[in-house]
């Protein structure tokens, strides 16, 4: 693979993570938000190989397996099974209707890119230009977080954030020193359980997952 | 081998408690760990004095003045907690608040709290600082929703969301940090180690750096409590367990900050100007004033102390933002002292709530009839916390506003205007809960009072005197992060 071609791949690879972002986005069925969430972990997979394969960075493909089985398979199949627990049968809600939303999705995409283009100029990595991407993306999950009601679409967005970052340190500098990303890992790993205990106590109070029952603490 | 201990117990002590954390000793098992964390964290400490920083196992570890004193205070802090929870988590257990089940949870987590913390303050690594942060909010947030009252599910809910996301933004300053650093030091572990950065903070890009930062002080930030992302330290704070309260307001926050001046340290050194102390300054300022303005609208006590806690570390971030050599002594001076008062007096006010069964203000009245302990305690504790003298909280804020009266005056209208509306907000509440009439009944345990008053007289003392090897361990932490 010439590194001209690995370069091209990599950008349409980043372009169809932009547009899984996008997609959850405007998405309004809690399980084809997983779906897509599976998606986005699966592209962040083969774009981290040919990361790896196009500049021999051999720890990469430990980190692109880690994610596989993290992303692609465990935290969506654990997100499913406690959806199917709970028997959700609900759409999402949005606070702000979706047209708005991705009108502000958009102005983030452009925000982020002239927040990368310093660094990315800086950048020596063949994949530099797609860190406004990946910063795009983080925005874009965290924009899905502030818009939904419900307490599942606000994890995957939680989730959603982190494949963003991890695609950011994957652009900007191959990856992060292997300990740190075990952590990283771990912790999400951890993360996603609390979650799942989180969403059965919430339901057991409150007999529903809609976050608007937890308003109440305001200040007076 | 003070390091592994120092590690290994806490550790240890919360895969034991995951198992043994609803048998009756449970209590005395957790404090027996704490204490063994706390004697090996003063044979470190000692070591450090006496030899200097060491970097242990491949430079993985360093140890310098300025983190050895934040682990000898966690490991103290954590100590008296867990003395102070035995009592209150057994009085908790006799009103049917817990069940075994809930009891293990927190006697195990509270120790994995501990390592967390530990580890992050301990740790060379700027990653691996921020995979302990992160865990430090994961072994917590259950903590906070212990009770599983509605309250305290959305305090948790609040706390989650709010750190995982704040300190998204700090994974992705330490990032951009490794970015910078990979340009100098190649890639690799070794780059991101705070050793090495230090050693090369002149050649890293500014530009970059100045950018993690902001994401780090965002980041570190929340955790610290900094207005505008403070809203969920109140919530966590009032719905948790008190014994909680007292290790996330007395230690969680300087842990959080150690993060965000080590950083400082780095970034200062690659760009030559003041612009991570500005940025220091702006947040901290803004803290003390919300945090102070906040102060008077308050109807639950814990909620009270915990804005009480916004304030003091937007002191305290003030003092580091300011640089220079009083004003970062002053800072770590005020960082003691506020642990140290924030935890005895929660551990005051954790009793008080038990005895009168309410949090709110307004139902509890005359704690000195009917537990002269804990009236006087209360009373102490907050007028420590508020500044008065001879107490230590009074020598730190003295040190803090005058270099300000001399390098920015500007800010100390500011800072002395929030100290007195914080001063008539607290003082007036806290005279109605003491004095005046009520009917109280006895606790099924004693409360712990030793704490209280160990922690109050240690405040005393560093107001009144500070020994002359901590002063110097002050001032060589002090000329470390300048």
């Amino acid at each position: 693979m010439t590194p001209s071609f690995s370069g091209q791949l990599i950008n349409l690879l980043a372009a169809l993570l932009l547009l899984i972002a996008f997609a959850m986005l405007s998405q309004r069925r809690i399980l084809s938000l997983i779906y897509l969430f599976a998606w986005q972990g699966f592209v962040l997979v083969l774009s981290t190989t040919i990361v790896a394969y196009s500049t021999g960075q051999h720890h990469l493909y430990y980190s692109a397996a880690l994610t596989l089985i993290l992303k692609v398979f465990a935290l969506p199949w654990i997100l499913h099974r406690l959806i199917i627990r709970l028997n959700i049968k609900w759409d999402v809600e949005t606070l702000i209707n979706i047209p708005t939303t991705m009108l502000l999705g958009i102005v983030l995409v452009i925000f982020a890119f002239n927040l990368a283009l310093p660094i990315s100029q800086l950048a020596s990595t063949v994949t530099r230009n797609t860190l406004g991407i990946a910063m795009a993306c983080v925005l874009l999950a965290f924009l899905m977080m502030i818009t939904r009601r419900k307490a599942v679409p606000q994890v995957v967005g939680f989730l959603a954030i982190e494949n963003g970052l991890f695609f950011a340190a994957t652009s900007a500098t191959y990856g992060m020193p292997m300990v740190v990303e075990l952590g990283v890992a771990l912790d999400v790993l951890v993360g996603t359980f609390i979650f799942g205990i989180f969403f059965f106590q919430i339901r057991e109070t409150f007999d529903s997952l809609d976050i608007h029952h937890l308003e109440k603490l305001k200040e007076d | 081998m003070e390091l592994i201990i120092l590690l290994g117990v806490p550790l240890a002590g919360g895969l034991l408690l995951a198992l043994f954390g609803h048998k009756e000793r449970a209590a005395e098992l957790n404090s027996l760990m704490s204490f063994l964390t706390f004697v090996a964290a003063a044979f470190l400490t000692a070591k450090i004095i006496r030899d200097g920083p060491i970097k242990v196992w491949d430079e993985n570890f360093f140890i310098d003045s300025f983190n050895v004193f934040l682990v000898a205070l966690t490991a103290f802090v954590g100590f008296t907690t867990s003395l102070f929870s035995r009592p209150y988590m057994r009085n908790e257990h006799h009103a049917g608040k817990l069940n075994p089940s809930r009891l293990r949870l927190y006697h195990s987590m509270f120790q994995l709290f501990m390592f967390t913390m530990l580890l992050a303050l301990l740790t060379n690594n700027m990653g691996i600082l921020w995979v302990a942060m992160e865990a430090a909010t994961l072994t917590t947030v259950l903590l906070v929703s212990l009770y599983r009252t509605p309250a305290s599910l959305e305090a948790a809910w609040k706390y989650f969301i709010l750190c995982g996301v704040g300190i998204a933004q700090a994974l992705f300053g330490t990032i951009l940090l490794y970015f910078a650093a990979e340009r100098v030091l190649g890639g690799g572990g070794g780059s991101l180690l705070w050793t090495h950065l230090n050693d090369v903070k002149g050649q890293l890009e500014p530009t970059v750096l100045s950018l993690a930062f902001v994401f780090l002080l965002v980041g570190y930030g929340t955790k610290v409590g900094l207005a505008p992302l403070h809203n969920w330290l109140p919530d966590a704070h009032a719905e948790g367990p008190t014994p909680v309260s007292a290790v996330l307001s007395g230690l969680l926050l300087n842990v959080a900050l150690y993060a965000v001046v080590r950083a400082k340290v780095l970034v200062d050194g690659a760009l030559q100007t003041h612009f991570a102390g500005n940025l220091m300054m702006g947040f901290g300022l803004f803290s003390v004033v919300v945090g102070a303005f906040f102060l008077s609208r308050q109807k639950d006590v814990k909620r009270l102390f915990a804005y009480s806690s916004i304030e003091h570390m937007g002191i305290v971030t003030f003092a580091f933002g300011m640089g220079g050599s009083v004003a970062t002594f002053a800072g770590l001076l005020h960082m003691t002292v506020h642990s140290l008062t924030k935890s005895a007096i929660f551990f005051t006010v954790g009793h008080a709530a038990q005895k009168t069964g309410t949090q709110l203000i307004a139902n509890i009245r005359g704690l000195v009839d009917t537990n002269p302990a804990i009236g006087w305690g209360l009373m102490l504790g907050s007028l420590a916390i508020l500044g008065m003298p001879p107490f230590g909280v009074f020598a730190s804020e003295f040190l803090i506003l005058t270099t300000a009266m001399h390098e920015h005056p500007w800010a100390t209208p500011i800072l002395l205007v929030s100290l007195g509306v914080a001063f008539a907000a607290i003082f007036s509440r806290v005279q109605e809960m003491v004095f005046g009439e009520t009917t109280g009944k006895r606790l099924p345990h004693s409360p712990a009072m030793v704490p209280v008053f160990v922690h109050l007289g240690l405040v005393l003392m560093l107001g009144l005197f500070i020994p002359p090897y901590l002063a110097d361990w002050y001032r060589q932490a002090a000329a470390l992060i300048g």
